[in-house]
């Protein structure tokens, strides 16, 4: 009787201990995750006197917009806003035609050498983008289009600082992280049965039909999950961006010439002898990530249910 | 009468092969059709330039009025990057020590987390949520500047050096010491604790690569488990484990690669192109990290591929 007891409450023990353990873990790590953020929101919005004040922890004393002013000033906030959108947007679009097509040609319209073309696709995701990007870049800055341009226009075009270098690497397919999407795609589309596109075929519909009628409104999980990475990867990078648009206003490069421009802008103002407050800029700058952060936030809050299970569906795993 | 039958039945399938042909034919066209576009790109913004990369890394390149100057020198700029450059040892060791250290880390955290986030439990949807977030924030730029924020690691030195480092890490040591656990093994867990935002940050892509593995083991084989009487542990293991397997070298590789975003061998080569116009130096030194990785990513290949199981 005793005993039973006893190995009844140490197998309830054990029901109870794990799913604590794991509410323990998982907390916390999600404040790990978090509290960047959390503490980010709270260092915007106190003023500055509250910077060395040793009771505020969390909650500011004096709530003050100062800082969002600053950040917004600095950084050019709301051009860098729909200039960052609008390439981002571009950039998006295009790579989700090219990599879709690219995607559902390799995995279902096989022609000779389709496999050998696809190994390529396997290494331009292998190969780090430093070792290609100085002839990129030559390249782009001297565009020459197969030797075209210059037989029209007299000479070689430079393409920096426009928006032309992302729409030629995304149309194309070989933008960051091109060949991932391709690989994302062709994965799905090799999960659709193939009975759908011979329907189709029986219905005397013509490749391009199936594809548009009945692949793409079947891809739509994978078409979201490449179209968030897309934008969101694109909206981060500064590797690219600081290559083709030194001087444009976008989020990455205006994030990233925050601290200098920052400490002129405070230097100046305290009359030029003074040197800002590194605690203070640092202040600014954090409120300049979170403004940068902040579209993005939105962004996933508003997919981020389709994307879990989207990815589930995506089938990048088969 | 049962003759002409078959004749009409032959040419009925004779047309139908026809057609199938000729379809198969369409299709081969419109497969090529729709990977050109990728093919031009795959070709000017790719091959070539990794063509020219190699050659410039061979010769000394100037950039002269009229156009770049290209003298062949042979293996010169590796010579230079492996003896005279004053960096370039450091940070290429540094760099991939750095990704062996973490990719395994980054792996088993990942794979963890995929099993707990596929349990049911309460504030399941929120916790995914949080997880994934670092998919979309802690990469390029804003990872970046978030570890040179002053305030956050002046905060962290006074609140935390407190309250994180000594009562996780520090006792951890010491207990796992006393257990006899060697000195490298328990520098390199406790070095784990102290990065875990790190190591969170970098593995959102992977946890959700293995989620979705998990997700597509059938059901009945965990009720089959269940009924035979295995615990939630030996399932881990016999079933779950063997079944994401394949999925392992899928995160290896995409830890991998994820690690040329952003990295101190990455700055370095942009460095030598771009601020010292070098672009000779600057292609030896990414071959030379290229080849590197290459080393690596065969390896682990090599290593992980021999021991997954495949249910074919």
């Amino acid at each position: 009787m005793i005993r039973e007891r006893i190995s009844w409450f140490i197998k309830s023990v054990r029901r109870l201990l794990w799913p604590f353990a794991r509410s323990v873990l998982l907390i916390g790590l999600s404040f790990v995750i978090l509290y960047p953020i959390v503490k980010k929101i709270s260092l915007a919005v106190r003023a500055k006197t509250d910077l060395y004040s040793p009771i505020v922890v969390w909650i500011p004393q004096n709530f003050s917009l100062e800082n969002f002013r600053y950040a917004i000033e600095m950084m050019d906030y709301w051009k860098t806003l729909i200039n960052t959108t609008l390439l981002c947007l571009l950039t998006t679009v295009l790579t989700l035609i090219s990599c879709g097509l690219a995607g559902y040609g390799f995995a279902r319209l096989k022609f000779k050498g389709s496999n050998l073309l696809f190994a390529g696709v396997i290494l331009t995701i292998l190969v780090p983008p430093t070792t290609i990007f100085i002839p990129v870049y030559l390249n782009l800055k001297d565009f020459t289009l197969m030797g075209l341009i210059p037989l029209i226009a007299g000479k070689s075009v430079n393409l920096m600082d426009s928006f032309w270098p992302f729409v030629l690497t995304s149309i194309t397919g070989n933008s960051f992280k091109g060949g991932l999407f391709i690989f994302i795609f062709r994965q799905f589309f090799r999960g659709i049965p193939r009975e759908l596109e011979e329907a189709a075929y029986v219905d005397g519909a013509s490749v391009t039909k199936t594809f548009t009628s009945i692949m793409l409104p079947n891809a739509i999980p994978a078409i979201i999950t490449v179209a968030l990475f897309s934008f969101v990867w694109q909206w981060n990078d500064s590797f690219y961006t600081t290559m083709y648009l030194p001087s444009a206003k976008v989020m990455a490069t205006q994030l990233a010439s925050l601290p200098y421009n920052l400490s002129i802008k405070l230097t100046s103002m305290l009359g030029g002898s003074a040197k800002a407050d590194p605690f203070y800029l640092s202040m600014v700058q954090d409120t300049g990530i979170l403004l940068a952060m902040l579209p993005l936030i939105i962004l996933y809050i508003f997919t981020q249910r389709y994307f879990v299970e989207s990815i589930e569906r995506t089938g990048i795993v088969g | 009468m049962k003759s002409d039958l078959n004749v009409r039945g032959n040419i009925t399938t004779v047309n139908i092969k026809r057609r199938h042909r000729s379809y198969e034919r369409q299709k081969a066209v419109w497969g090529f059709i729709y990977v050109l576009p990728w093919l031009i790109g795959f070709i000017s913004f790719f091959i070539i330039p990794l063509v020219t990369s190699l050659r410039y890394s061979l010769s000394k390149v100037e950039v002269k009025e009229g156009g770049l100057h290209i003298t062949f020198v042979g293996l010169n700029n590796y010579i230079e990057a492996f003896t005279v450059h004053t960096s370039f040892n450091r940070t290429l060791v540094e760099s991939i020590t750095d990704m062996i250290v973490n990719v395994p880390l980054i792996v088993v955290f990942s794979l963890f987390i995929a099993v707990i986030l596929n349990q049911k439990f309460r504030g399941r949807t929120f916790a995914r949520a949080v997880f994934f977030l670092p998919v979309i924030l802690a990469s390029g730029i804003i990872a970046n500047l978030e570890s040179s924020s002053l305030i956050e690691a002046v905060q962290a030195e006074r609140e935390g050096s407190r309250f994180l480092n000594i009562l996780t890490s520090f006792e951890l040591e010491r207990m796992m010491l006393e257990m006899g656990v060697d000195d490298t093994i328990v520098s390199y867990l406790t070095g784990a604790v102290n990065r875990i935002y790190e190591i969170i940050s970098q593995s959102g892509v992977q946890i959700l690569i293995f989620l979705a593995g998990i997700q597509s083991i059938p059901s009945s084989m965990y009720e089959v488990a269940i009924i035979e009487g295995s615990t939630g542990y030996e399932a881990f293991w016999k079933i779950t484990f063997p079944l994401v397997s394949p999925l392992i070298l899928v995160n290896v590789i995409y830890t991998i690669i994820d690690h040329f975003s952003s990295n101190a061998m990455t700055d370095l080569i942009r460095e030598t192109a771009l601020r010292n116009f070098n672009f000779g130096l600057s292609s030896a030194m990414a071959w030379v990290y290229f080849a590197a990785i290459s080393i690596i990513l065969v390896v682990c290949s090599y290593l992980i591929s021999k021991r997954v199981f495949y249910q074919e």
